[in-house]
């Protein structure tokens, strides 16, 4: 039933695709954040052009499609007469823009919760905004919502399988390519689903570890 | 028995020649309104150099308004506050209209002020040493071993140097309330605000905020204090101020106002005080 000798010679071919996936996906958790945290800011900003602009951002990236999102990304340069990003680009681009919406969300919460004499506080130390912001207030909204935000990188890495319509072989598409010359697809699917589902555990393990971490500083 | 209170004026009232030199902190004839509720109306105030002040009056009179005017965390609308001689928060432009002066401006002024809020308001993510140390590194740009060397004296200062590397939520009020304190004189200010900084306490925690307090005032700190504590306010105020529905009804050294009979809003107060404190027979015992 299993066809172990075509496993054994797939999984050089996975394991490049895994890197792929991988980098995207936590390229995208990164750039994701650092605009997470410009919008979220803008969200909570006393300026209200500021607010609509930051509510707008999540608007658009978290009611439009990733796959959408992605291939508009794609082909969006082209209209203007540039060449092509390369794939991994438009990868990369399209998950930062996405998930910056929706950690954006989580972190908003985050900070929402945070009473607001400790920035009045800071405030009067005459530390600045941005100070504020990454000295006082990130830290504790980051801490508040750390699973919520592995959560967020896990569903990261499980849409990033989307990647692979603008040709990017990550592990999805490498899978389908095997799949697809072989024709032994159960084979296949059923390894990609294995990879994805163990991509979790080390994740899921620092999840934790970090969270254990911070409890016990601020128990 | 009668149980009353009894200034001890171990710090006597502000010095003659004191009063002459310019006050640290000038109030004029200021207002704040929030809509249309006029909450502050016509202040006149002066603090001068080491001076204590304490501020009573009903809760919902503007205390706290007052204060935060004084550290323009709230706009004042009418009026002027001048700290060190410098108006606070307004800029007059060349056709006599204020606007906002410039944050470097603001907080310029804001430099000599330390202000200590009822919730502690510290950081729950840094040690009572990085609490301290925060704002020497970030504002003051001192290296941070001279920072900790400077946020450590400090915490010595209320007691505390013992407990530097503690997170706040494993101390006791009173303690968080004294790295509060600390955290703002370690950027010394010349001049200590405090909105009720026990009245979030636990009643036997309050002496430990109110001994740093104390200690504070003898070494000569000018100190503007909203408080419920009248046994504070009469031993260590060198003046009192009523304030009631946004206006100052008196001022005077705490044997005048503890003793005025003159403002039945102000007796009333000190009554309900008195009532609400007492333990012990206050009315003379009834002759049988
Ligand atoms: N941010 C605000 N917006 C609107 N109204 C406010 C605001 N802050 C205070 N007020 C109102 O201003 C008045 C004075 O409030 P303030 O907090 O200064 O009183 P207080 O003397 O400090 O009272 P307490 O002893 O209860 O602390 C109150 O009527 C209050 O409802
Ligand atoms: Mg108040």
């Amino acid at each position: 039933m299993f066809d172990w000798p075509t496993f054994l010679f797939s999984l050089p071919l996975l394991g490049k695709a895994l890197l792929i996936t991988l980098q995207t996906s936590l390229l995208g958790n990164a750039f994701g954040f650092v605009i997470a945290i410009l919008i979220s800011s803008m969200q909570l900003a006393k300026m209200p052009l500021l607010r609509r602009l930051g509510g707008s951002y999540i608007f658009i990236f978290r009611g439009v499609p990733l796959l959408v999102q992605l291939l508009v990304i794609y082909y969006l340069a082209p209209m203007f007469g540039l060449p092509n990003l390369s794939p991994m680009v438009a990868a990369v681009m399209a998950l930062s823009l996405c998930s910056g919406a929706y950690i954006a969300e989580i972190l908003r919460g985050g900070l929402m919760a945070i009473p607001s004499g400790q920035s009045e506080a800071a405030h009067l130390l005459g530390m600045s905004r941005p100070a504020i912001l990454l000295r006082i207030e990130l830290p504790q909204a980051v801490q508040s919502t750390l699973p919520s935000l592995v959560n967020e990188l896990v569903l990261l890495i499980k849409a990033s399988a989307l990647v692979s319509v603008v040709g990017l072989a990550d592990l999805t598409r490498v899978a389908q390519n095997l799949a697809s010359s072989d024709y032994l697809f159960f084979q296949h699917y059923l390894v990609l689903a294995g990879i994805y589902c163990l991509i979790n555990i080390p994740l899921t393990m620092f999840g934790r570890r970090l969270e254990r971490h911070l409890e016990r500083s601020l128990a | 028995m009668s149980l009353s209170l009894s200034p001890t004026n171990a710090i006597s009232a502000v010095p003659a020649e004191n009063s002459k030199i310019a006050p640290i902190i000038h109030l004029s004839a200021v207002g704040k309104r929030f809509g249309k509720n006029q909450v502050l109306a016509n202040i006149d105030l002066d603090v001068h150099h080491s001076e204590v002040v304490c501020l009573i009056g009903p809760s919902g009179s503007g205390k706290s308004t007052l204060l935060r005017c004084m550290a323009f965390l709230e706009e004042y609308d009418d009026g002027e506050i001048h700290i060190e001689g410098r108006l606070l928060g307004w800029e007059i432009d060349d056709r006599g209209h204020r606007k906002h002066a410039g944050r470097n401006r603001l907080n310029q002024a804001r430099r000599n002020l330390g202000i200590v809020f009822q919730q502690f308001n510290l950081w729950p993510h840094m040690t009572a040493l990085g609490n301290v140390t925060e704002a020497l590194v970030r504002v003051r740009r001192l290296p941070r071993q001279e920072a900790e060397k400077k946020a450590m004296k400090a915490l010595d200062k209320v007691g505390l140097s013992e407990k530097a590397k503690e997170y706040p939520a494993r101390l006791s009020g009173g303690q968080q309330q004294r790295v509060a304190i600390a955290r703002a004189l370690a950027m010394e200010p010349k001049i200590m605000l405090f909105d009720e900084p026990t009245s979030a306490l636990d009643p036997e925690l309050v002496g430990e905020v109110l001994a740093v307090m104390k200690q504070l005032a003898q070494e000569g700190m000018t100190m503007v204090v909203v408080t419920h504590e009248m046994g504070f306010a009469a031993q260590v105020a060198d003046s009192v101020v009523f304030l009631d529905q946004g206006s100052i009804v008196t001022r005077g050294t705490p044997n005048e106002v503890f003793r005025d009979t003159n403002h039945p809003r102000l007796r009333q107060f000190l009554q309900n005080y008195l009532d609400r404190n007492a333990f012990w027979h206050t009315t003379p015992e009834k002759t049988s």
